[in-house]
C-alpha cells in the first residue's frame, strides 16, 4: 500500500512543479498585466494545490496533514481576494494603462488610423 | 451567547490543531485563556465593523456537492490556460464582459464572484449593484461564463427562505 | 522527489522575480511579489519534509498569512499614499 501512496504523492508533486513552472513562464510571456494575473492564478490554484496534496499524502494521518490542509484552504481563500484587490486597484488607477483587449491585439499590426487602432498603439507604446 | 461560545470552540479547535498539545494541563489552560482573549478582540472588532457571522451562512448543504464540481472546473481551466501559455503562438484573446448574476442574496453573489476569480482564466474586476464585471483571458472562457452554468449552480445553493 | 519539486518552485521563483524586476507597472511588481510569496510558502513546506522537520509547516502557515496581508497593505499604500484611514479621498471610500 505504501508504494501506491508514494507513487501518487510523487506524481502530484511532479505535476504541481510542472504547473508552477508553467505559471511562472506565463508571468513572463503574457502581453499585459491583466493577462499575467491569469498566469499567476495557475500557480496559485493547481500548482500549489497539487504540491500540498503530494505533501499531505507523504504526511499521512498526522497533524502535519491538518496543517497542510489549513495552508491550502487559506491559500485558496486569499488568492482570489488578493487577485481581485490587485485588478480592482489597477483598473481604478488612471495612470495605469487600460487592459489590452482582443480587438487591440488583432488590430495593432495594421497601420490604418481608426480611433480604435490608435488606442491599441497607445497601449503598445505605454508598455 | 451562542455565537460567542461557537467562536470560542472554533478558536479552541484551531489552537489544538496548530499547537499539537493535548495532555499538558498548564498549556491547555493557557490555550483556553488565549482563545478567550481572541474572542474578546473579535467582539471589539465586530462592534467597530459589524458583519454577518460566518457561521450564519445563508447557503444550503448542497455546497458539499458544489465544491467537487468547482474543483473539477478549476482543473479544466488550469489545463486550458497552461496549454495556451506553452503554445508558442500565445493564443490569448483578453475580453472584458459584464454579467448579471441571478443570485438574490449578497452571499450567493460573493460565492459566484469568488468562484469566477478562483478559476484561472477569469477574474472578477468589480461587483456592485448586482452587476459583475469579468476580465477573461480568452473569448471561450468569457463565452462559457455567459452561458451561465456556474451561475445556475451557485443560485441553486441559496436556500429558498434566505 | 522533494528535490525535483523544490527545483521547480525555485525556477518559478526566479521567473517571478524577473517579472518583478522588469515591471513595467507597479501592479506587475506587486503581483510578482505576491506570486513569489506563495512560492515561498510552498518551498518552506517542501524543505520541511526534505529535512524531516515538520515544524516548518507552522512557519509556512504564518508566511501565507503575512504574504496576503502584506499584499493588501502595499496595495492600500500605493492607492492612498499612507496607511491611515482614507478619509480625505472623496471617491470610492470603500475601495480595496
Amino acid at each position: 500500500m505504501t508504494w501506491l501512496v508514494d507513487g501518487l504523492s510523487g506524481l502530484a508533486l511532479l505535476c504541481g512543479a510542472f504547473f508552477v513552472i508553467v505559471g511562472g513562464a506565463g508571468l513572463l510571456r503574457m502581453p499585459d498585466f491583466y493577462t499575467r494575473m491569469h498566469a499567476a492564478g495557475v500557480t496559485d490554484t493547481l500548482g500549489a494545490g497539487l504540491i500540498l496534496l503530494g505533501l499531505m499524502l507523504q504526511g499521512g494521518w498526522t497533524l502535519i496533514t491538518v496543517k497542510l490542509l489549513l495552508i491550502l484552504i487559506f491559500l485558496w481563500l486569499t488568492s482570489p481576494t488578493a487577485s481581485h484587490a490587485l485588478v480592482r486597484a489597477a483598473l481604478s488607477d488612471p495612470q495605469n494603462p487600460p487592459p489590452l483587449l482582443h480587438e487591440d491585439i488583432h488590430s495593432v499590426p495594421s497601420p490604418s488610423s481608426s480611433t480604435h487602432l490608435s488606442e491599441g498603439e497607445r497601449i503598445e507604446q505605454a508598455k | 451567547m451562542l455565537r460567542i461560545l461557537g467562536l470560542w470552540s472554533f478558536y479552541a479547535g484551531l489552537w489544538l490543531v496548530l499547537s499539537g498539545y493535548f495532555d499538558i494541563p498548564l498549556l491547555l489552560v493557557f490555550g483556553a485563556l488565549s482563545c478567550v482573549l481572541a474572542v474578546f478582540i473579535a467582539w471589539r472588532v465586530e462592534r467597530a465593523d459589524p458583519e454577518d457571522h460566518p457561521l450564519h451562512l445563508k447557503v444550503g448543504p448542497q455546497i458539499i456537492l458544489y465544491w467537487p464540481w468547482l474543483l473539477w472546473q478549476i482543473v479544466l481551466a488550469n489545463l486550458d490556460v497552461a496549454k495556451r501559455i506553452l503554445d508558442p503562438q500565445l493564443p490569448v484573446s483578453p475580453t472584458l464582459i459584464t454579467l448579471k448574476p441571478t443570485q438574490r442574496s449578497e452571499m450567493g453573489q460573493v460565492i459566484y464572484a469568488n468562484s469566477i476569480t478562483l478559476t484561472p482564466g477569469t477574474i472578477t474586476t468589480s461587483l456592485s449593484d448586482g452587476i459583475l464585471e469579468v476580465h477573461a483571458l480568452t473569448r471561450e472562457a468569457a463565452d462559457s461564463l455567459l452561458e451561465g452554468d456556474m451561475d445556475r449552480r451557485v443560485a441553486a445553493l441559496e436556500r429558498s427562505n434566505a | 522527489m522533494f528535490a525535483v519539486t523544490a527545483l521547480g518552485i525555485l525556477i518559478c521563483m526566479v521567473l517571478a522575480m524577473s517579472r518583478a524586476l522588469l515591471g513595467p507597472t507597479v501592479y506587475d511588481r506587486i503581483m510578482a511579489v505576491n506570486a513569489f510569496g506563495t512560492k515561498t510558502v510552498l518551498i518552506i513546506a517542501v524543505l520541511g519534509f526534505m529535512s524531516g522537520r515538520p515544524d516548518f509547516m507552522d512557519i509556512a502557515l504564518v508566511y501565507a498569512l503575512i504574504n496576503f496581508i502584506g499584499t493588501i497593505a502595499v496595495l492600500k499604500f500605493i492607492r492612498y499614499g499612507d496607511m491611515g484611514w482614507p478619509r480625505n479621498v472623496p471617491d470610492e471610500p470603500d475601495d480595496l
